[in-house]
This record gives structure tokens, sequence and C-alpha cells, in this order.
């Protein structure tokens, strides 16, 4: 349980609660300080880079973590609620601020700071109310950040629904046109699935026994232990219908925010009305919170289950994979095509997952973080040519590539990663997930038809670059100016990210190798 | 001479009620001295609560039995009486705030109002027999009836008071008749009585069936359940807001503590099996009554809501709705629903009345509810904005806010081992998930939309008070979703019917 302090508070309570400072200084400025208020909140994200950093530099890749208490690090614990639940038969509700970090949420961690930093650049082009939106976008960063780092059900249920409100008002205020209807839908989807996660967790709740307390607990280490749960309680036999039942419910809440399908339809809708920043957020970090949790809470406590519904699962990410690669091509306005990209990539993801080896998790974590950077740029870059255009209709345009050099190589590093092109990151993710796939004897045919996803993907990706890119340049852009400053300043590191995990993965894939073994040996033990 | 010694030795215990009383008498003397509008009269009704507050708190730990069986005083009691207490202080605080009040004539008039009520529901929520029951209830409607009407002028004021009256009138004498059919049959008024004589004696179904069917009316009728609902949405429209405001948190909490005592005492043996769970009394399956009804209230409030465009309209049906979350507490019929559901009336007390301060605020300077209207406003009234955005989430149920301390509680409760309602506890979640919509309407006109001239109108500006007034109604809104060990404590040391052990 190592632990690591600034000022006698934890790391990890810096990371999650900076954001809350930085909105109530923005919320304290007046109105007009537009300026104070970008720098301020930007400053605030380069703040959290430092402090990332300060974790990278005291993090103990060797410690496993997931199950085992001693091997997280950043662990900070203090008792938070402890009141008797009435009537000694239920006991007490004790709930921990329980936070800490491991292979499996670390590199969330830096994924989660590094897009917040890019994602508060891409702000400064918002000119409404900017004070309201870097409020919202600041506790948004909360939210996101206390969930990866949760390690106790309450509080990761809790900051999983609290960024639900800024997400809504950051689409629902600053977004397009059809803004409202994307917004109450996103909630509206989200809180549907959270229906599903609260049941399971007081579910979860009532049938654990801490083994060295004998109370009730919310703490997702022990409710990893099988023998927190009694034989006679629900969850107490391993494979039973209720078991099944809780992982599946678990399911529906996490794949809602992947998003898996059938519950997909939010995505595009969201995406296409965000403003780019939040696109840029959503894709980047929102969307890993729900495999996130798969690995952090379905798998680890629901081994059996997790098992039992493997098969299943592929199937879910083949469709996610085909259907979303095949949406994509049809698409004609260029954001909504990388939003079921996405779709199509976040089925890689559950791919990995759904493989149970060792190999393709690893695979689906690190695509995890790659489907981050390079999604974020590929926002960012429609962003660009959206601000200066003010279309994205894929139609629109051609021949860019000579008109706008510079935007041209970003957007190409970025879509070639995209596709999977050795030398770039995603290569040796998707290389892995799909090893890993292979490697399940049950899940092997799925796999192979999976694979197929790759081809549709370089399909729609060149297609767009032929349309947006090469041939004739219509006389009505001729006015376009090539990408600037400080839209390479939020895409560049992404890029150089993006290149240097491509070449030397074992830098991003040492952070979580040890983690992951330990989830795969616990999982299929 | 035994009577008259237990008589003097109840009053003693009878200190709040009286308090209230006096102080009732003292409003109307100086109203009739002071014969214009002026605060004094609010100050005296506050005063006089804060004296039966403290009079209550002397009889925090106290069960005891008054006026030969008559009333009791129990933690539940007390729990119910600070309730009261609270939310009338607050609704008299609201009444200085408020244009509709301020510039009725009858303003002093309405402090004794709210006073009478109180006091009816005090009587509500200690009576433990039958007739002191209709009473009692008795007189709480018929001050609420004055209170829905009382602005003479105003014809929406008028039809929702008739409409109140009328539904009161038919749904307590339904009450009545199904009290006179339960004494009947079992000879008793006293509720430990009638529960003794049900354990023993065999009883039909149907019979049972029918008198908590028509209790169950008079009482639905109190706390706006489906289906006994009609008055509501009218009633909420066309009174004052503050009146609104009394009418869906005191008046309906008595509701609650009335039909909470009256189902667990009656139809419960009165020992407890387990700790905390009572034996059921064989034959009898009150539970599923108050199922139909929690469900449907749920339901109907929450879907109906949808489609209202005046904000006091949404706030009624929403409250419907709450009401039925809050009889899911009831359903599970031991010590862990109770709690549940105290919780929840005090989270709701928190958020519910601030959801109506704005009303009230947003009402004196538009002059109408209509959530039409209010396109933009957010942006004019940043604070008392992000205020309702905060109630509003609240009454919806999302974490680090009160209202889901309140549902958590509630589903726990459900989903107790053994219980067996794991289906109640999706269906009270899935309608909050319903409940999100209409309560984001309002913060979708407010914030998410802009009238053509937003930009334009100028800022609207508050009094100094009523942001003080706001922020005391915030901080517990948010502070117990956060830190919410107080409230189950008190909740829980408060689910303590007197005669249940």
């Amino acid at each position: 349980m190592a632990e690591l302090k600034i000022l006698g508070i934890g790391v990890l309570s810096w990371m999650v609660f900076l954001p809350v400072l930085g909105m109530i200084i923005v919320l304290a400025l007046p109105k007009s300080q537009t300026k104070a208020i970008k720098y301020i909140a930007a400053g605030f994200m380069v703040l959290l880079m430092f402090i990332s950093v300060y974790m990278l530099a005291n993090y103990d890749s060797s410690k496993a973590g997931v199950n085992s208490l001693e091997g997280l690090q950043f662990v900070e614990k203090v008792t938070w609620i402890d009141v008797d639940f009435p009537a000694a038969m239920i006991g007490k509700i004790h709930i921990e601020y329980f936070l800490g970090a491991d292979g499996l949420s670390f590199p969330m961690v830096l994924l989660t700071a590094l897009i917040g930093f890019v994602g508060a650049v891409a702000s400064f082009s918002i000119k409404k109310n900017e004070k309201g939106y870097y409020a919202m976008y600041l506790f948004l960063i909360t939210g996101m950040m206390g969930t990866f780092v949760a390690l106790d059900f309450f509080l990761f249920f809790v900051f999983w629904e609290i960024m639900l409100f800024p997400m809504y008002f950051l689409i629902g205020i600053w977004g397009g046109e059809r803004r409202l209807y994307a917004a109450i839908k996103f909630f509206l989807y989200t809180l549907f699935g959270s229906v599903f996660m609260l049941i399971v967790m007081i579910a979860l709740f009532f049938s654990s026994k801490d083994p060295q307390t004998g109370l009730h607990t919310f703490n997702l280490i022990t409710l990893m232990n099988p023998q927190t749960f009694p034989p006679e309680s629900f969850f107490g036999v391993l494979g039973n219908t209720w078991r099944l039942l809780a992982f599946a419910g678990l399911f529906i809440g996490f794949a809602i925010k992947v998003p898996v399908f059938p519950f997909h339809t939010w995505l595009p809708d969201a995406h296409v009305e965000a403003p780019t920043a939040i696109s840029v957020i959503l894709a980047g970090v929102l969307l890993k919170l729900g495999t996130y949790g798969l690995i952090r809470i379905s798998f680890p406590i629901f081994p059996d289950a997790a098992r039992y519904f493997m098969y299943p699962m592929a199937i879910l990410a083949a469709i996610n994979i085909i259907y979303g690669a095949l949406c994509a091509m049809a698409q004609k306005d260029f954001k909504k095509l990388i939003a079921y990209s996405s779709i199509s990539h976040m089925g890689y993801v559950l791919l990995g997952m759904a493989s149970l080896t060792t190999i393709g998790m690893n695979g689906a974590i690190f695509q995890m973080f790659n489907h981050g950077t390079i999604t974020a740029v590929m926002f960012l870059m429609v962003g660009v040519i959206y601000d200066r255009a003010h279309t994205r209709g894929l139609y629109d345009f051609g021949g860019l590539a000579n008109k706008m050099p510079k935007y041209f190589a970003v957007t190409m590093i970025a879509f070639f990663a995209s596709i999977g092109l050795p030398g770039l990151s995603a290569f040796i993710s998707e290389s892995f997930i799909f090893l890993g796939g292979f490697n399940n004897e049950i899940i092997r045919i799925v796999t192979i038809v999976s694979a197929t996803g790759i081809i549709l993907n370089a399909a729609y990706i060149l297609w767009t670059v032929q349309r947006v890119f090469l041939g004739e340049l219509p006389t009505k852009w001729d006015g376009l100016n090539d990408i600037s400053v400080r839209e390479l300043i939020s895409s560049v590191p992404l890029i150089v990210i993006i290149i240097a995990l491509g070449i030397y993965p074992s830098l991003f894939i040492n952070l979580m190798s040890n983690s992951v073994t330990q989830l795969i040996s616990f999982i299929m033990k | 001479m035994n009577n008259f010694t237990e008589i003097l030795k109840s009053i003693n215990s009878f200190l709040p009620e009286l308090s209230v009383i006096t102080t009732l008498l003292l409003c109307l003397i100086a109203d009739i001295i002071i014969r214009k509008k002026s605060p004094i009269v609010t100050i005296i009704a506050i005063a006089g609560l804060l004296v039966s507050a403290y009079f209550v708190y002397m009889q925090s730990a106290v069960q005891e039995s008054l006026f030969s069986g008559m009333l009791v005083i129990d933690p539940f009691a007390v729990f119910f009486k600070y309730l009261f207490i609270l939310s009338s202080i607050i609704i008299l605080i609201f009444f200085e705030f408020s244009n509709e009040i301020k510039e009725s004539t009858h303003k002093n008039e309405y402090s004794y109002l709210i006073l009478s009520l109180v006091l009816g529901a005090f009587l509500m929520a200690s009576s433990v027999n039958l007739l002191m029951m209709y009473l009692s209830l008795e007189l709480a409607s018929l001050t609420s009836y004055i209170l829905a009407g009382y602005s003479k002028s105003e014809k929406k004021s008028s039809e929702s008071s008739m409409k109140y009256l009328i539904y009161g009138a038919a749904s307590s004498g339904i009450m009545l008749y199904g009290m006179s059919l339960l004494y009947g049959f079992t000879g008793s008024l006293d509720i430990y009585e009638i529960s003794r004589y049900l354990a023993t004696n065999p009883t039909p179904n149907a019979f049972i069936y029918l008198t908590m069917i028509m209790i169950a009316a008079g009482l639905g009728y109190k706390t706006s359940s489906v289906p006994f609902h009609f008055w509501t949405p009218d009633v909420y429209e066309g009174s004052p807001t503050p009146v609104t405001a009394f009418l869906a948190v005191t008046s309906s909490a008595a509701g609650f503590s009335l039909i909470t005592r009256l189902f667990l005492t009656t139809f419960l043996g009165s020992t407890q099996i387990v700790d905390g769970a009572f034996s059921i009394i064989a034959g009898i399956h009150w539970q599923e009554i108050i199922i139909v009804i929690s469900v449907a209230s749920m339901i109907v409030g929450n879907f109906v809501a949808i489609w209202q465009k005046s904000l006091k309209r949404l706030l009624g049906y929403s409250s419907i709705a709450q009401g039925g979350y809050m009889l899911a507490g009831l359903v599970v019929a031991d010590t862990i629903g109770l709690t549940a559901m105290l919780i929840y009336l005090s989270a709701y007390l928190f958020m519910n009345l601030g959801a109506f301060f704005v009303t009230i605020l947003i009402v004196n300077k538009l002059g109408t509810d209509d959530i039409e209207q209010m396109k933009g406003l957010g942006y004019r009234l940043p604070f008392v904005g992000v205020a309702m955005a905060v109630f509003m989430l609240a009454l919806s149920g999302i974490p680090a806010t009160v209202g889901f301390i309140g549902k958590f509680y509630l589903v726990t409760a459900l989903m107790k081992p053994g219980a067996g309602y794991l289906w109640f506890a999706i269906v009270l979640m899935l309608n909050s998930v319903v409940s999100l919509f209409f309560y984001l309407k309002v913060v979708k006109s407010m914030f998410l939309e802009r009238a053509d001239n937003t930009d334009e109108l100028p800022g609207i500006k508050f009094s100094v008070q009523s942001y003080i007034i706001l922020i005391l109604l915030l901080i517990p809104t948010i502070f117990f979703g956060l830190y919410f060990g107080p409230i189950v404590k008190l909740a829980e040391s408060s689910a303590v019917l007197f005669g249940i052990r």
C-alpha cells in the first residue's frame, strides 16, 4: 500500500479535486475576464499533467494490484460514511473514500490528464459564455478522474453519475443544432444503464460479508475475494443464476457507455452535436469508462460469469467492429464518420477483453489508450476544418492536401494510426487483441470474422482521404488557412505519443502487464 | 377522578400542541391589534413554533400514551413534529418573499392558518384512535381548503379550492365508512385493540380488503397518491406558491405519518419476530394495496409530468410520484423500510422546498410559471438558475445530492434479503430515469434554450435575503448528499413506533 503525498494530501486526491478548485476559481472570476478564465483552466490541466508525470516517476510497475491491497499504489483510504443500518440483520453501512491506482487504472489516469489538457487547449475556440463552459469542463474532469481511481463501489457510482450533468450542459449549451436532443439522449441512456448498476451494487452489498470484519461492504478489493460471499447469499455459489444476472446487469450499465451495439445510438448524436473539445473528451476518455468498468468491476467480481459470457461478448464485439465500420463507410459527415469509427474501435477493445487472455487484455487496455489519443487527434482535425469551412460534409471538400499541407500531415498520421499501420501505436494493440482472440479457442471463429473489420476500416479511412484531401480543390475553399499554432499545440503531443508508442510500445505495456497477468490468472483460476 | 388526574398528567406531555394553539391565538390577537400587513404576525408564529420545537425536543426519548389512549408520544411522532415545524417555519419565511402573499389583503391570516394546519398535523402524527385520527385529519384538511382558496380575487384559486373541498369531503367520507366498518367488526376504535382482535380472530379477507381500501382512499387523498390524486395539479396550480409548497411538503408528510402508523400498527402483529421485522397477521396482505397505490403513483406522476407546461403543475405531478416512492418504504413493513421512508421525507423537505422557493422567486419576477416563458432565464439569474438545476437533479435522485441518498435507502430496503421486492426496486429506479426527463425540462428551458432577446434583457437581481434563504436550502441538499450519516442516524432512531416491540 504505497502512498504518495503532496503537501500532506494524497496525490490521487489532488488529481481528482484540483479541477474542482479550478472550477471554484473560474466561478469566482467576473464573466468578462474570458482570457484569464481560459488560461486558468488550461493551467490547472497542465498542473494535472505535472502531477501525473510525478506519479509516473514514482510508479512501481512491478506491483500488480487488481485484487491485492498490497499491490495498489498511491492508496488513500478514509472512512467516509459509517452508520448502523437499522436492525442487526443488516449491520453497518460502511463507505470508504478509497482511492488507488494499479496497472488497470493508472494508464487511464494518464490518458485523462493528457486528453484533459488537449481538450482545454482545443476549447479556446469556444466563444460563448466561457465561464460556464470551463466550470463545467473542469467538473467533468473531476468526475472522470474520480471514476478511474475509486476503489469503493459507492464512490465509483457517485463519480460515475456526477459526470453526467456537466456533460449534459456541455453538449446542451455549447453544442450544434440538435444539441437538446443529443444532450438528453446521452443523459437518459447512461442513467438507464446505471439503474442496473445501482441494483447490482446493492445486491453485492447485501450478499457480501467482509471475511475480516464480518460486515457488508462496498470495497471493490474485498468484493473480488470469493470468500466475501457466504454460500447462502445471492452470489454465494459460483456460476449461479444471480451471478450471471448481476454480470449482465453491470454489462448493460457499462456497455451503454462503451457503447456496445445495440446501446450505441446515443453516441453519433452526442458526437456530432458536441463542440470539438467535448467530442475529444467523449471519445478520448468517456468511452473508456465503460470498458474500464468491465475490467475493474465486472470481470474480477464475477469471473465465473465473465467466462460464461465470453462468447456473447465476443459476438457483440464483432458486431461493433463490423457494423461500426460499415456505418462509418456510409456517412457523409466527417464527424459522424469518426463517431462510428469509435464504435468500431471500441469493439476491438471489447474483443480483447472477451478473449480473457493476457495478451488480448494487454492489447485491449493499450487500445483504450491508443483509441483515446488517435480519435482525439481525428476529432481535433475535424474541428480544424469545421472552424474554417463551417461544414463537415465529406463531399464538400477535395484536394486539401496541397492547400493545407501541415493539416494533411497531422491528419494522415492519425488516419494511418487508426487503420493500424505498423510503426504507429494502434498496430501493436490491434495485433495483440487479435492474437489474444486467436489464442482463445472458443472465440477463434469470431475473431477471424472480426478481423475483416480491419479491411473495412482501411476502406472508409482511405476513401475519406480520397474525398477530402485528394482530387480537385473546389474554388470556394481557396481562402482556407493551414492549421494554426494553437491547434498544433493541442495535436502534436498526441501525435508524438502515437508514434513513440508505435516504435517502443513496452513503455506503456510495462505499466500494466503485471496487473493484467494478475487479473487474467485470477479470472481463469 | 382517575380520569381527571390522567388528563392533568397528559397535559404535561401535550405542551408542543398547546404552544401551537397559544401561538395561533396570539397571532389572531396581534392581527386584530395591528390590522395591517406587517411581518410581526409571522415573527410571532415562527417564535411560537420554535417554542413548540423546544417542547418536542423535551420528548425526544419519551414513549407514552396520552388522554386514555387517544394520542401517543414516540420517536416517530417526534420526528414528524420536527419535520412539520421546520417546514412550516421555512414556509412562513417564504411568505415574506412571495408577492402573491404580500399583495394579498389576508397576509396575516395565512400565518395562523398555517399554525392551524400544523396543529392538525401534530395530532395526525400521534393519534392512535380511529376517531382521533379522523378528527385530526379533518382539522388539517379544513385548514388546507381555506388556504388553497384564500386569494378570493383569483378565479383559479377558488376553483381549485372547490375541487379540493369536494374531493376531500368525498374521500374522507369513504374513509370514515371504512373506519366504521372496522369498528363494527372489531368493536374497538383503539388501533392496538383492533390489531389484537385481528390477530386472534379469523377475519373474512374480503372484509379486510374493503376496509383497507376505503381507509387508503382517505389517506391517499392526503398524500396525493394515485388514484386519489385528481385534485393535486389543479390545487397546486391555483394556490399561491408558498401554500402549494406547504401542501406538498407539510400536509402530505402528515398524511404519511398517519398512513404509516395506521397500517403498521393495525395490520401487523405487535411483536417483532426478528430485530426490526414485524410479525405479519396471517391472511392480511395489506402490502399489496400499498404496492398498487405506490406503483400507480410513480408511473402516473412521472409520465403525466412530462407533458406539463406549468412549473407548479409539474411539481404537483412530481410530488405525486415522490409520494409513490415514499410508500415503497411502507411496503417493506419493517424498521428498515420505515427508516428509508423517513430519510426520503427529510430529503424531500429540503429539495422540494428549494424548488418551490425558486418558483416563488421566478413567479415574482415573471408573473407566470409557464416553463416556456423561462427560456434563457438561467442567463439572467445565474445563481437562482443553478440552484434550480441542483434541486431538480436532487429530485430526480442524482448522486451527490440528498435525493440520491433517499432513493438509495429505499432501494436498499426493498432489496433487503428476504424482502422479495427486487422487481419493485427496479421499477422505482426506472421511474427515476423517466422523472429525470421532465425535471431536466425545467433546466433545459432555463439554460439550454434561449429566447430571441435573451442577450438584450437585463439580468434579474434578488434581495440578499432571498439568496441567503436559497443557500440555506442548498447546503443541506448537497451536504447531506455527500455526508449522510447524521440524517440516517436521526431517521433510524426515529423509526420507533409506540406499542410495537
